[in-house]
């Protein structure tokens, strides 16, 4: 079962939901479990599981490399390239990397063949262990703008074999989890997409619900079933709750601020480990999406 | 013409409580929002809306059931997985698509159009502050850092056409293409973070990626007084990093109660807070003067 954790608005608590979440559920030696922190540009879960890591790996993408010999600077590369990462002069081809998606259009319609690919690399991705979990994240390099090619990278790690699987039990026993990026572009979709439930986080302010509405669109567009977490449950209006209620939207789980919970988050402490009252929340929350789906 | 940004790597951490308070606080300016995800300035600034555009960007392709005989052929080229054999016939996934159009070019039969992408919109509006820019990228849309540019563009053109000094900007979260979108060639970049672990790790990778860009970086450290330890690791890391800690505002309710009311926090209350955020005005004037 794979369950992704997202949220309009930055900030709301996307990766203290996943983290708990992730935790409460591997004390079950029954459950096999793995954690993806798709939020390449920012991967903050690392902080809180502290996971041994234990492989990892470049991310590139296929940017293309001009044989000086065979090219005829005709132009063609130029022409078919949609995203402008190539220019040709008279005597020059000028490569731009930070815009190249690696598309192979180039490559494809050299009529000379003096195009090859090599990679450009564009972050990392990371494997390791956090206590039981099976715990991969990405990370972009400072100055790239792309990081869906990471998230994909990431994403193909998700162990598929038991997905395809009929048997609800080994369905529920393996479980994935996916810590999405914030807003609600292309980052955001390669996360969630083929999930089989989104959480959403979000807070009870005005821009907490506005943001919720935008994720909601999304999530109705991708077809993913959806709930919400009102974390900060108590600091502001009523609003979410209403708009939940009005759009039947399963409100799963409200938590108040709390200091000493907010104090932990700021030293990397998860929830569960201070107050072990939310291991049996957010056991209650996973059995709710269970019985949702 | 000074472009002040307000970026933050880590979201939540109160960039667009500041930005609005700061649009209340200056004067002669435009504001752009560029987070044009989820673009929550509006909130707070309640633009009356003067223009409405159409925001066009990439392009997707369609197929032609009529033409397409299903060989294959854009299938096997297509890197993005975006094409599908469904029931026999070829289908694209839009969702996965990166309209580079190698699809359209290979196709033996030109069953493939590609067609221009409505992608979101762009207004310019007034508020009561003065002129704001602002967007909404449509729902799971890509190309948000064109769209960002075109914000950025067109608070440049009013600022110039009205002789304005300043041009303040609520930035997006993260460091890839749309907060480098936001950042590049501005005059001073105002992090603002939080004293949590994650608040220090996500600050130290945008100041990385505006320092890249050749942007001078000033940090603001909100709900300082939730971690004094990490508050001193940030000015600490601040100090070595030849960045400048410009300001420290307490934490204190009263900004999610002005957030409820709509208001800019400095305009709803003459709190610590509002004094605190007062002040840093005063020092970001200073710096782009």
């Amino acid at each position: 079962m794979i369950i992704s954790i997202a949220s309009g608005k930055g900030g709301t608590g996307k990766t203290t939901i996943a983290v708990n979440l992730a935790l409460a559920l591997a004390k079950d030696k029954e459950k096999n479990m793995q954690f993806l922190d798709c939020d390449v540009e920012e991967p903050n879960a690392q902080l809180f599981l502290k996971p041994v890591i234990t492989s990892s790996e470049s991310v590139e993408i296929p940017v293309p490399k001009i044989d000086d010999k065979k090219c005829n600077y005709c132009g063609k590369c130029a022409e078919v390239c949609v995203f402008n990462a190539i220019a040709v002069t008279k005597n020059k081809v000028l490569i731009f990397p930070g815009l190249c998606h690696g598309c192979g259009a180039c490559t494809l319609f050299c009529p000379e063949k003096a195009i090859s690919e090599e990679g450009n690399e564009i972050g990392i991705l990371e494997e390791g262990r956090a206590e039981s979990i099976n715990f991969i994240h990405g990370r972009l390099n400072i100055g790239e703008p792309m990081s869906p090619p990471i998230i994909k990278k990431i994403k193909k790690k998700i162990k598929k074999n038991y997905s395809d699987s009929r048997d609800n039990n080994i369905i529920n026993n393996h479980i994935t989890l996916i810590d999405a990026p914030p807003g609600t572009s292309c980052p955001v979709i390669e996360s969630i997409k083929d999930s089989d439930y989104t959480i959403l986080v979000t807070e009870p302010t005005p821009f907490g619900l506005h943001d919720l509405i935008l994720a909601v669109e999304v999530l109705q567009k991708l077809k993913i079933p959806y709930g919400v977490v009102l974390n900060k449950c108590d600091i502001g209006d009523h609003m979410v709750e209403e708009y939940c209620k009005k759009n039947d939207i399963p409100l799963l789980l409200s938590i108040p601020l709390d200091r000493k919970i907010a104090v932990a988050y700021s030293k990397g402490i998860p929830i569960v480990k201070i107050n072990s009252s939310y291991e049996q929340k957010f056991i209650r929350l996973f059995k709710k999406i269970v019985q949702i789906i | 013409m000074k472009e002040i940004v307000i970026i933050s790597g880590k979201g939540g951490t109160g960039k667009t409580v500041i930005t609005a308070s700061i649009a209340a606080l200056a004067k002669n300016k435009v504001m752009g929002d560029c987070d044009v995800d989820a673009s929550n300035l509006y909130l707070l600034l309640h633009p009356e809306i003067k223009e409405k555009n159409d925001f066009y960007a990439g392009i997707i392709p369609s197929i032609d059931l009529e033409k397409c005989t299903n060989c294959g052929r854009c299938q096997e080229v297509c890197r993005f997985d975006a094409i599908k054999t469904i029931k026999g016939q070829t289908v694209i996934d839009l969702v996965s698509c990166e309209g580079c159009s190698l699809c359209a070019l290979v196709c033996p039969v030109q069953a493939i159009q590609m067609k221009e992408n409505h992608c979101g919109e762009w207004y310019i509006s007034e508020t009561k502050y003065g002129p704001l820019v602002h967007a909404q990228l449509g729902i799971a849309e890509e190309n948000s850092g064109k769209l960002v540019t075109l914000v950025r563009q067109n608070a440049q053109t009013i600022a110039k056409k009205n002789d304005l000094e300043l041009i303040i900007v609520d930035g997006p979260p993260g460091i890839g293409c749309p907060l480098i979108a936001t950042l590049s060639g501005a005059n001073l970049a105002v992090a603002v973070t939080e004293p949590t672990l994650s608040g220090l790790h996500d600050l130290e990778r945008v100041v990385k990626v505006a320092q890249h860009f050749g942007v001078k970086a000033v940090v603001i450290i909100n709900k300082y007084d939730i971690n004094l330890e990490n508050s001193a690791k940030i000015e600490d890391w601040c100090q070595k990093a030849n960045v400048e800690t410009i300001g420290k505002i307490h934490f204190n309710n009263i900004i999610t109660e002005a957030l409820v009311k709509g208001l800019p926090v400095v305009e709803y209350s003459d709190s610590t807070v509002t004094k605190e955020i007062r002040d840093i005005w005063q020092k970001i004037k200073f710096i782009v003067e």
